[in-house]
């Protein structure tokens, strides 16, 4: 096995990965940085990312309004310091990126543009056209290239960590393209691997989004904070799951039920206003109006695909040619290429998927997780900002901020840790190639990853869907259990070394398993509704009394995660009532006159 | 609805495979696959890898084109499998081939690190013309400022203008269309200093002046990037840079 030695190892080369590499590289250059991807980081999802990253940036808005938009948005379970600090961070970062060349989208005279998100008060979302991740993305992979001392592993696949005396100090990985195993050593490891969407049946997210780093740090003892928090997105393709950036809705997109009426302001999201309106209709925030969604389904009030997939109607045709082709043109491509509809002439059917997973390595202020050494940023992470829902547009920014911060204290504490010793760690190495290695060439019972796959996602998608109940989510709880026991006994039809991804995703299997299962007893020991976890099972209201606290999920080799429970910190916002529309003006104009 | 109950029709896929411990060299295999009417070609390959063959090996994540990983030949076209949906394809058997031009791994897998090369080759950053502190803001940009650069920055790296390249299939070292498109990208920003820089890397023999103008890269591009008249900008330009250069005293180099 080949051992290559690094100051600051990083897993993950998308968005928060790149942004840490090149806090890392400016904080100090004489340290060596491996950054490890198993795909090229421009394939990784943050390009998926469509509507924009968001950064107080008019005069007539402020910080304490994004922070009170994020809190309420997410349902008081935001650390709060942590939304104070991330606010303040969210606009530098997106300059620094317009330094390093993001084409963000401009105003006439050459000022960034932004657009309205749901559940933003202000307009607050820069964004680059509908690209906005693909152009972070591709902004941060070209500008690593100039820094010499990150050093890149393109296409590794990262099996375990190393970790000795208490403290992370490297990774196994492997090439997919050679089937070598390399143990990289480091004085700092920053986990950077991206959301779990795809423990789900329909998605946003993309084949690689599997949850590994989370499953990683998981069984060497890191808790899973708040993973009951799965967001659904409400404007997706149905059947393949893509989306249909909120945008289209912050551009004054509408949606219809099968009668075209706009059914949002059944839900508590009115008045219908001529003119789009911030926190109001189209623009609430996700989780109510996937909720919304799913009752007007079970009033009949949906259509259905030939394909049996109930959805409603994003209407944009009164937004105009131009205007899509301007601000909308990934939209109106992928209605065209995907579904033979130019939305400039007629509605597009959505409905509404799995997106983004608000929980994840239990991580503080400065992202380092409760394992010295070990720090983590962007989706894998759990840093407190996103609550029970997260607004959208709050993750990129999530991306640069926390992935900056994750780079520089990284490097702190590699400064500060002696070298990583080969020895042990090499040893522990060449055990976790082994075992990848059984998985592969073990004769097994015949089991076969795709079907467990296929088998996963349908239960997490009814046991822990839009709406909750216990009785469903235990047959969820009890339905992996199962399909952990079936795991042991897969048998791989290709023994091969290079490019076996037939061995790939068997491995990112076992990491989706151990992650769904944390998601499936977070939600149900949490016996209360708070934002995207509604339940309607006699725990239909928030229960501050009770669950005004983060989930944490700890993993036990061979036995169910044990969950137990953290405080939620509160600075100065106290948890109130959650309202959007006229019921949300009413509100803020009371809490106002207060104070 | 049980998928088997929809599936009144199917699919032949004819895919060149090759698995470098066991083939000697590639060779096609055949499957077939229920047909759908909104059926991808990327959903017909990962049909069979879950059903019919799991050692079948490509590339792909986003299915929504814009990653890049699964460009491939689709009936001797490079196309991404993920956007070329199957009720498109003329009737008949699909053939499915790895990118030309590039080395195959296995299967569809190609070789991408020389590609990965070329563009980290070309200062792929901006060079700032005026350098700025990020608390003294943004930099102005107008729409029509952006509009210059804008196109040949939606390359997404997919490759399938290499695989269109006559040029790149006889000269690996050829710069090719979609690295030239991100020079382009960089050298028509407002905010870049660093034209001149640039420009110095694609004067030889692999650069610029190996394109004969087929064209086809452009035609092939997914995203509109017009590769073709990134290439035809940096002739003119790299022409002009030469004759300046002979003009500026003791300018050639
Ligand atoms: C379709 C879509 C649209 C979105 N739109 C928006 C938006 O408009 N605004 C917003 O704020 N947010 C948006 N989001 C959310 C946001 O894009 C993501 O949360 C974010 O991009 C995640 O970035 P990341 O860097 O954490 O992870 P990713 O970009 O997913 O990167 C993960 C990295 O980890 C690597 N990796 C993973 N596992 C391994 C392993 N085992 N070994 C080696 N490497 C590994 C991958 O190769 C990859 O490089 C959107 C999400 C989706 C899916
Ligand atoms: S220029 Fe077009 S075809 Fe070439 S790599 Fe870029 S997106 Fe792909
Ligand atoms: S899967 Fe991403 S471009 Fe096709």
């Amino acid at each position: 096995m080949d051992h290559i030695d690094a100051d600051v190892l990083i897993i993950g080369a998308g968005g928060a990965g790149l942004r840490a590499a090149i806090a890392a590289a400016e904080a100090d250059p004489s340290l060596t940085i491996a950054l490890v991807s198993k795909v090229l980081p421009m394939r990784s999802h943050t390009v998926a990312a469509e509507g924009g990253s968001a950064g107080v940036i008019q005069a007539h808005d402020s910080l304490e309004n994004h922070f009170n938009d994020t809190v309420h948005g997410g349902d008081w379970l935001c650390e709060q310091d942590v939304v104070e600090f991330f606010v303040e961070r969210c606009t530098p970062e997106l300059i620094q990126l317009e330094h390093w060349g993001c084409p963000w989208s401009r105003k006439p005279d050459g000022q960034i543009n932004v657009r309205a998100f749901g559940g933003m008060k202000i307009e607050r979302t820069w964004f680059a056209a509908d690209r906005s991740g693909f152009h972070i993305l591709h902004t941060l992979f070209q500008t690593s290239t100039k820094y010499p001392s990150i050093k890149r592993f393109d296409e590794y696949f990262c099996i375990d960590l190393l970790i000795d005396d208490g403290r992370a100090q490297g990774a196994t990985v492997f090439s997919p393209s050679t089937g070598e195993f390399t143990a990289i050593t480091a004085r700092a490891v920053i986990l950077a691997t991206g959301g779990a969407g795809r423990v789900f049946r329909q998605n946003t997210n993309g084949g690689i989004v599997t949850g590994d780093g989370m499953a990683l740090a998981y069984r060497h003892g890191v808790p899973l904070r708040d993973m009951e928090f799965m967001q659904y997105h409400p404007t997706c393709m149905p059947g393949t799951g893509i989306l249909f950036t909120e945008a289209c809705r912050g551009e004054g997109g509408h949606l219809l039920n099968k009668d075209g009426y706009r059914f949002l302001q059944d839900y508590g999201l009115g008045p219908v206003t001529a003119e789009p309106r911030n926190k109001t209709m189209e623009l609430g925030p996700r989780d109510r109006l996937s909720q919304a969604i799913w009752q007007e389904e079970r009033k009949g009030r949906t259509m259905t695909t030939p394909a049996g997939e109930s959805y409603v109607h994003l209407d944009l045709r009164h937004l105009g040619a131009a205007k899509l082709k301007e601000r909308l043109p990934l939209i109106c491509d992928l209605a065209e290429e995907f579904m033979g509809i130019d939305p400039a002439t007629a509605p597009i059917p959505v409905r509404p998927a799995v997106h983004y997973t608000m929980g994840g390595i239990e991580v503080d202020i400065r992202t380092a997780t409760t394992l010295a050494g070990l720090y983590a940023a962007g989706e894998c992470s759990s840093v407190g900002i996103h609550g029970a829902n997260r607004l959208g547009s709050n993750s990129l920014g999530e991306l640069t901020v926390f992935g900056h911060v994750a780079g520089d204290e990284a490097v702190k504490f590699a400064k500060g840790a002696p070298a990583a010793q080969g020895g042990k760690l090499l040893d522990q190495a060449k055990a976790s190639a082994a075992k990848v290695l059984g998985l592969r060439d073990q004769k097994g019972g015949g089991e076969r990853h795709a079907v467990l796959r296929k088998e996963m996602a349908t239960t997490m998608e009814k046991g822990c869907g839009i709406y909750r109940e216990a009785s469903e989510m235990q047959k969820t709880c009890d339905k992996l259990a199962e399909l952990k026991r079936r795991y042991r006994d897969i048998t791989l039809e290709d023994r091969s070394s290079v490019w076996n991804t037939d061995w790939i995703c068997a491995v990112e299997l076992g990491y989706q398993l151990d992650v769904a299962e944390a998601v499936a007893y977070s939600a149900l020991m949490r016996r209360e509704s708070r934002g995207a976890h509604q339940r309607i099972d006699g725990f239909e209201k928030r229960d501050d009394v009770n669950f005004l606290a983060h989930s944490l999920a700890n993993y036990r080799d061979g036995a169910a995660p044990e969950i137990s429970y953290g405080p939620v910190k509160i600075t100065k916002s106290q948890p109130g009532e959650r309202a959007y529309g006229a019921l949300g003006e009413a509100l803020e104009a009371k809490e106002a006159s207060h104070a | 609805m049980p998928e088997a109950a929809t599936a009144v029709k199917t699919v032949e896929l004819k895919i060149l495979r090759y698995r470098p411990a066991s083939d000697e060299r590639p060779a096609f295999g055949s499957f077939k696959v229920p047909y759908t009417e909104d059926m991808s070609v990327l959903e017909a390959l990962q049909t069979i890898k879950d059903t019919l063959d799991g050692t079948l090996s490509f590339r792909w994540s986003c299915r929504m084109a814009v990653c890049g990983s699964c460009g491939m030949m689709i009936n001797g076209k490079p196309q991404l499998a993920c956007n070329t949906l199957l009720r498109n394809l003329p009737p008949g058997p699909v053939t499915i081939e790895p990118l030309n031009n590039f080395p195959i791994e296995r299967d569809l897998v190609v070789s991408v690190g020389d590609f990965v090369k070329k563009i980290e080759s070309i200062y792929p950053y901006i060079i700032p013309k005026e350098p700025k502190t990020v608390a003294e803001g943004p930099y102005l940009q107008t729409p029509a400022q952006l509009a210059a650069y804008e196109s040949f920055s939606d390359c997404i790296n997919c490759m399938l203008c290499y695989a269109a390249c006559p040029q790149f299939g006889e000269n690996p070292n050829f710069i090719g269309p979609g690295a030239m498109a991100l020079l382009q990208r960089y050298n028509g920003d407002s905010r870049d200093g660093g034209q001149q820089k640039r420009l110095d890397t694609i004067h030889g023999e692999d650069g610029v002046w190996s394109c004969t103008a087929v064209g086809y890269c452009s035609e092939v591009c997914p995203k509109q990037v017009d590769p073709a008249n990134a290439v035809n900008q940096n002739k003119t330009n790299s022409a002009f840079d030469f004759f300046l250069r002979f003009l500026r005293p003791g300018g050639a180099r």
